[in-house]
């Protein structure tokens, strides 16, 4: 079933109208995962965003979820989007067909802070699909490499048939003054990489902690971990930057869903800093 | 004065790093550098323990049989030590341990240092305390492992 999509002119559109988008291509990344190439009507403000921030993709008749956005900022004529399938509305947008429609609205949220970091190394640390909203980020350091010092990317996963970008990874790795490193938790005898947790690859990075940002994405609990042990190997809180992830429903602060502690996570967030997150990360109540 | 190539070695590695010169003296006379090949098994999994290594190079993989499969539970690489329990008394060998790439090590017969240990207080006391953090370490590893955060249930016990 397909319903129609209008799209009003952006200028007379509101943030709740979504934008009709032409489905481009549907690549698979994983066992579970995709990536689509959406094709906005040319020149809509939909498709100008910031590394970091998400969309709310919308199957008709189904429903809407908020989607990081995955691909180059500088790209506009598509809108990148990588996605797990692990529920009704996933499972509908990854099986969709190239040519069919789907609703964005957006681009919402805050961004990496890539300009704050100029001049600085750049530590991205992502766990699991975690790594898609951290990609903008990678692609806008690579096209003004010179605006940024040293970068790492360092990147966890379930096991190596969970790892995305397996191709595009390796290539970050064999740029000057970059490093690329990942680790799973679960490697098999063909793997011939790390195994362990994600924070085990921090000894294999050279830095100056003082002079260096970190970005990152990936569960909670990962995130949590790996924010104390940034902080223990001397990298300033405020450098320290995390994205989150909550039940976001309108992506612009009207419905609470998304609430944690005093911010809503669609409008203040995703990305905070950690100096923000960190009384907040310890509650079990929240 | 650590004269040596060992002894530098010992003095630059990140297991003993802040270590007393007095302490580097001791542990020197008691290493010897090896080598194992990619694929070469340092140790299986109920070998009685005996050697302890600081890694100075390359990866090796911690082993265990499952049914009809072998899975890694970690690595261990350069700046990190393997064979902790070669320092216990009636401790065997947890894991298999195989090199992922070639491995260049210092090793240390277990028996000899946890005999140091127990004659110099000061000197059992500072490996112990360095043992402690190594499996403090693996054993939090461990428990994120277990949770299975990465999985689409993002790591909910149901």
């Amino acid at each position: 079933m397909s319903l129609a999509l209008e799209t009003p002119a952006a200028a007379e559109r509101s943030v709740m109208e979504p934008v009709a988008a032409r489905l481009a291509s549907v690549a698979k990344e994983t066992h579970d995962t995709f990536t689509l190439n959406l094709e906005p009507p040319e020149g809509d403000p939909v498709a100008v965003f910031q590394p970091g921030q998400f969309s709310m993709l919308y199957v008709p008749g189904v429903g809407e979820l908020p989607i990081s956005i995955s691909g180059d900022p500088e790209r506009r004529e598509q809108l990148t989007y990588t996605i797990r399938s692990v529920g009704q509305v996933t499972y509908q947008l990854v099986t969709r067909r190239p040519g069919d429609t789907i609703g964005i609205r957006g681009p919402f949220g805050t961004a990496w802070p890539m300009k704050e970091s100029r001049g600085k190394s750049v530590l991205i640390v992502a766990g699991g699909i975690g790594l898609a909203p951290l990609r903008p980020a990678i692609y806008h350091i690579l096209r003004h490499r010179g605006d940024y010092n040293r970068l790492v990317v360092l990147y966890g996963g379930r096991s190596p048939r969970d790892l995305l970008y397996k191709k595009e990874f390796a290539a970050w790795g064999m740029l000057p003054d970059t490093q690329a490193l990942a680790t799973v938790d679960y490697g098999g005898v063909s793997w011939r990489g790390y195994v362990g947790v994600v924070t085990t690859l921090f000894r294999h990075v050279r830095m100056q902690p003082k002079e260096t940002v970190a970005m990152l994405c990936g569960p909670e609990i990962m995130m949590r971990y790996a924010s104390r042990e940034l902080e223990t190997r001397g990298i300033p809180p405020e450098q320290i930057h995390l994205s989150m992830e909550r039940n976001m429903k309108c992506a612009v602060g009207f419905c609470g869903h998304c609430q944690m502690g005093p911010y809503f996570v669609c409008k203040d967030g995703p990305v905070f800093p950690y100096t923000s997150m960190k009384p907040y990360m310890d509650l079990y109540e929240l | 004065m650590i004269p040596t190539a060992v002894g530098a070695a010992l003095k630059d590695h990140p297991f003993l790093e802040g270590v007393p010169e007095r302490l580097l003296d001791k542990l020197s006379q008691l290493a010897f550098e090896v080598t194992f090949e990619e694929d070469q098994i340092i140790f299986r999994e109920g070998d009685p323990s005996s050697f302890f290594y600081l890694i100075l190079s390359g990866l090796v993989a911690l082993e265990l049989a499952a049914p009809g499969r072998v899975v890694t539970i970690q690595t261990v690489g350069d700046g990190e030590e393997l064979g902790w329990s070669s320092l216990m008394s009636r401790v065997d060998k947890q894991f298999r341990a195989r090199c992922m790439k070639p491995v260049k090590a210092l090793a240390f017969d277990g028996a000899r240092v946890a005999a140091e240990c127990e004659e110099d207080h000061e000197f059992g006391y500072l490996i112990m305390r360095r043992i402690l953090v190594t499996v403090a370490e693996r054993l939090r590893s461990t428990r994120m492992q277990v949770l299975d955060v990465y999985s689409a249930r993002g790591g909910q016990i149901k």
